[in-house]
């Protein structure tokens, strides 16, 4: 999957859950994930932030390294 | 069954305490403030009437429904005379037949005497009442003036490509007139001229029906009496001598209606008075566009070839469904299960659906099922299940009857959902207010009889903003409903929201830039909406196809919490959905991570249940939404797709994507009435059918399960669920049902909310609106009335976001798209009709000083690109638009307004951000270059081969 269209993905959910707080929002965003996106999905994601994963908010990559780790 | 006239009562019943009377001695019950000719009727005493219909108020003026009353002087007319406790009323003697008679000579004596040869022979109330009065002569002779003698005939107006009007037959009875006020609402006919002059117009003296303001929707057809508003239909075929009851194919209102036939033939669609959702009403499309279903260019057999640009070649439906079976197969055992996948259709049925998302889990073995709710309502059900606990609107139509205070955002109904629109505009005349969210100026702002109170015109993307504003003028200025909150909401979670609503950047004043609408005008709206009694919430397109689609969603059921407007009759947050069954669709179990009912794929019970049902492991992890699997198949990790009844090609944003997407797969099978734009990709072709084909239900946008019933046989000589079971079996996962009945067995067994629902049920009359099951044995017209099902109402944090598509130097307006009343979608089923010739291009609305600016002036072809690409379409200088904001349709293939959409998406649930894409808009004299690629596509992938002659 295309690795810019996942990071716009996962930093518009990092915006959603960002009003939360930090720990509200990086468990809502990585369930969000879970949720919703198809397993190459996550794999993508996965695979973007072991190489290149400079457009990620902090918060987003949290949520995702949760999402994945799980 | 037999063809009859629907029933007519005279006048709608009252909606009071009981009263009984008795007629002609007969003791007979009705509610208060029912006329004595609806009583009647209730008892078989029908009385003679030419100006009294059901439809309409009474009116009083033919004097043909006379009656004595006990007690009371002369003869009052019935259709006028509310019943009283212990009325005696008598309907006929000597002295009214006398009375009646002589009326009835008078009309007769300025009507042509052609019953024999005129369309509604058999079919006219004024034959039918001077047969039952017993008329025998007309004492006046038939030589004096009339309207009818062939000197001073007015020609009949057939501009209306539908209906036509002959004034020779006219008995200026004005229900045509009354109908078009009071049930749609539209007031274009008036009664000009005194006397022997007066007559129906529609307009001023200039005008014919067809350029007036009439809108077409059937109501002053339906209502006339005689020949003088007629189907153009019936004048060509004659009546019809049988009906079928079914629901219209068209919006989410899912109107009732009875396909009027001649053996095969469709004569006239009639909207079904006793149809909840519609009650008697219709529009241009459900009314009149039908004709699709038997155009010339629907497929009816199946076809197959190896490449997208070899000529497509007609097989047997085994030939068919093998090829596509070996083709699936054979991608999957390359590339793996998760290879291939389907797309389920909102203008489908609930069985037909609920068949295709079971192939695909249980036959493909995968979760990669989606429907095109993805691209317009999917946020809706993201936001209500969240907030409420169940993905749908909480109200049926007629619950606006009740409201006082209507807030419509990003919704246009008197174009997209007409039926229902009436229902608003008559509600909005009787004095209830409405504030419109919208940047256009839609005509529910101001048109006949109606003027919003407010029209907050924002700036498109700034939805959450509004909504903040709007939470933040209720909760500062102690509007909030704290008792409702207290019993209902989690109260944790509602002063969360609280400190963030009342923080001051979400205040009008803090956001009044932003949004693009005086702060004032936002206080007001809020105290209005807060304060005004029920507050209902209705809302379309304008809400969900946003990045913050979902956010957006949750923000109006939080106004809604906030201000207690739940729970009963008049309130609500309401969808208006945009096709028949996108309910349905998504009730089905359509979405890649849910089961029927709205239930996770992860959630083992749940799949548990289903594994045993269906007698196979299915899987826990959800599979593609419709634009990852666009992004997928580029990537090449998706090859298989079963796309049923949609054409993702036209309708799906950002064309040239979706294009390069459909190219990629391997094996692409469309099931469709047409070779549609997606067809074009396509490898395999199944021949659909139409509505008035189909077997089954749909479930319309108020959770109504409306039966749809075959008026016909299938063209394709197979239904959609049985080629669908066929395909499944060939892939090696048996499936097979003995109607669509069985289907809904199987639907029921397995999903709680549908648990009381049959065909048996509703074909015996009942009207069932989800959930029907232990809890609601007979429906739920209104949702959450004593608690939400999701337990405590959850209030969510609704930070505004702007999307990323902004408008530059380059692209320094913004386009928004939408629909006109009298097409559909992307017009497949509208463009094959009549209809066209309202609407035959898409055209794009420039506010003034932006087309001054640009040179552009009205009627000139003009270039609208953006940096997804660019096509060439018509401009019309409208004031509808602020400055800096354009429209247009996606009704016209050729047009293709989605070239210029973008990826962009809602952040929960992808539903695609159609309602803001920045462009720039020239003069142009040329097609766009993907015009000219489009159009020779065309030509290359739509052939046909030629059978060979026997």
């Amino acid at each position: 999957m295309n690795s810019d269209e996942l990071i716009r993905m996962a930093n518009q959910i990092a915006d959603f859950f960002k009003p939360y707080g930090h720990d509200d929002a990086v468990a809502g965003i990585a369930q969000h994930i879970r949720d919703f996106w198809d397993p190459r999905m996550r794999a993508g994601i996965a695979d973007t932030l072991r190489k290149n994963a400079d457009g990620l908010t902090d918060l987003a990559r949290e949520g995702v390294e949760k999402a994945i780790a799980s | 069954m037999t063809y009859q006239r629907q029933h007519d009562h005279g006048t709608p019943a009252g909606d009071g305490k009981p009263v009984t009377l008795f007629i002609d001695g007969s003791e007979v019950t009705v509610p208060e403030g029912s006329s004595v000719m609806y009583a009647a009727s209730r008892i078989d005493r029908p009385i003679p009437k030419l100006c009294a219909t059901d439809m309409v108020d009474a009116w009083g003026s033919c004097r043909m429904c006379l009656v004595e009353i006990e007690g009371v002087r002369g003869t009052p007319s019935s259709c006028t005379t509310p019943v009283t406790e212990g009325m005696k009323v008598t309907t006929q003697n000597t002295r009214l037949e006398r009375i009646r008679k002589g009326i009835m000579e008078l009309y007769i004596s300025d009507h042509p005497l052609d019953c024999l040869t005129c369309p509604t022979n058999g079919d006219c109330e004024l034959q039918d009442m001077a047969g039952t009065v017993g008329l025998r002569e007309v004492r006046y002779g038939m030589d004096g003036e009339s309207h009818f003698a062939p000197e001073t005939k007015a020609e009949a107006d057939v501009s209306n490509p539908y209906f036509q009007y002959d004034p020779s037959k006219c008995i200026v009875c004005s229900r045509c007139v009354r109908a078009c006020e009071e049930v749609q609402g539209t007031f274009a006919l008036t009664i000009s001229g005194r006397g022997f002059e007066s007559r129906v117009s529609p307009g001023t003296a200039a005008d014919d029906f067809f350029a007036s303001d009439c809108v077409s929707c059937g109501a002053c057809v339906q209502a006339c009496p005689t020949a003088t508003l007629v189907e153009k239909s019936v004048v060509e075929k004659g009546i019809p001598s049988r009906s079928v009851v079914t629901t219209c194919a068209y919006c989410g209102v899912g109107c009732s209606f009875r396909a009027e036939m001649q053996g095969d033939e469709v004569v006239r669609m009639v909207p079904w008075k006793d149809g909840g959702a519609n009650e008697g009403h219709s529009c241009v499309k459900g009314r009149f566009a039908f004709g699709y279903a038997t155009h010339k260019d629907r497929q009816t057999k199946p076809m197959i070839r190896e490449k997208i640009t070899d000529p497509w070649r007609k097989v047997s439906w085994d030939e068919a469904i093998s090829f596509a079976a070996e083709r699936l197969k054979a991608v999957q055992a390359k590339y793996g299960k998760g290879s291939i996948g389907g797309i389920t259709s909102s203008r489908c049925t609930n069985e037909e659906v609920y068949v295709v998302q079971k192939m695909i889990r249980a036959a493909f073995g995968t979760n990669n099922v989606d429907t095109c709710a993805r691209v317009c309502h999917s946020p809706t059900g993201y936001g209500l299940k969240t907030t409420f606990g169940t993905s749908a609107g909480t109200q049926n139509f007629k619950s606006v009857e009740k409201s006082d205070v209507i807030l419509l955002i990003g919704a246009n109904p008197t174009d997209a959902h007409p039926v229902f629109a009436s229902r608003m505009k008559k509600r909005l005349r009787e004095g209830a207010e409405i504030i419109v969210l919208d940047p256009r100026r839609i005509d529910l702002v101001k048109s006949p009889h109606i003027k919003a109170a407010h029209h907050i015109q924002l700036r498109p993307g700034t939805n959450v903003a509004v909504m903040n504003a709007l939470a933040h003028v209720i909760v500062t200025e102690g509007l909030v409903d704290e008792d409702f909150v207290r019993e209902r909401c989690d109260v944790k979670e509602f002063a969360r929201w609280v400190s963030f609503v009342a923080e001051e950047r979400n205040s009008p004043e803090a956001l009044a830039e932003i949004i693009g609408a005086p702060a004032e005008d936002i206080r007001k709206a809020a105290r209005l909406f807060a304060s005004g009694g029920n507050g209902a919430i209705y809302y379309g397109l304008g809400v969900t196809e946003h990045s913050q689609g979902s956010t957006m969603v949750m923000a109006m059921a939080n106004l809604a919490m906030a201000t207690g407007n739940i729970g009963r009759e008049g309130v609500g947050v309401n969808p208006l959905r945009g096709q028949n069954n996108v309910q349905g669709s998504c009730d089905m179990g359509s979405f890649p991570h849910e089961f029927p009912g709205y239930r996770h794929v992860g959630d083992d019970v749940v799949r548990n249940l289903f594994e045993t049902d269906w007698g196979v492991p299915l899987l826990s992890e959800p599979g593609l939404r419709i634009p990852n699997m666009f992004s997928a198949a580029i990537d090449g990790s998706f090859r298989g797709m079963f796309v049923q009844g949609e054409d993702i090609a036209q309708s799906d944003p950002n064309t040239q994507h979706v294009e390069e997407a459909l190219k990629s797969l391997d094996c692409l099978i469309v099931q469709d009435l047409f070779l549609n734009e997606t067809a074009a990709f396509a490898h395999v072709f199944l021949p659909g059918t139409s509505f008035l084909e189909k077997d089954g239900t749909f479930t319309n946008a108020e959770r109504r399960i409306n039966r749809v019933r075959p008026a016909m046989q299938e063209k394709s000589g197979l239904s959609e669920w049985e080629a669908v079971c066929r395909l499944a079996t060939a892939m090696g996962y048996p499936m097979s049902y003995s109607g669509s009945h069985e289907i809904m067995v199987e639907i029921a067994r397995l999903t709680p909310s549908f648990a009381g629902v049959s065909h048996a049920r509703l074909d015996a009359g009942e009207q069932l609106q989800w959930p029907v099951n232990e809890a609601f044995p007979n429906g739920s017209p209104v949702m959450h009335v004593d608690g939400f099902v999701r337990g405590k109402g959850l209030f969510m944090v609704t930070e505004y976001v702007p999307t990323t598509e902004r408008s530059t130097r380059m692209y320094p307006l913004i386009l928004t798209t939408g629909r006109i009343l009298s097409q559909y979608n992307v017009g497949a089923q509208t463009r094959r009709t009549e209809n066209n010739r309202w609407h035959g291009e898409d055209i794009l609305e420039i506010h003034p000083f932006d087309a001054e600016e640009r040179g552009i002036a009205d009627g000139d072809m003009v270039s609208l690109a953006s940096r997804m690409g660019a096509t060439t379409l018509r401009a019309e200088v409208s004031e509808r638009m602020p400055q800096g904001v354009v429209y247009t349709t996606f009704h016209h293939p050729l047009t293709g307004a989605n070239v210029i959409t973008t990826d962009n998406s809602d952040w929960a649930t992808n539903c695609p951000e159609y309602k803001v894409t920045a462009v720039q808009v020239t003069r142009s004299n040329r097609p766009s270059g993907w015009q000219d690629e489009h159009e020779e596509a065309r030509r290359k992938n739509y052939r046909i081969e030629i059978e060979a002659a026997e």
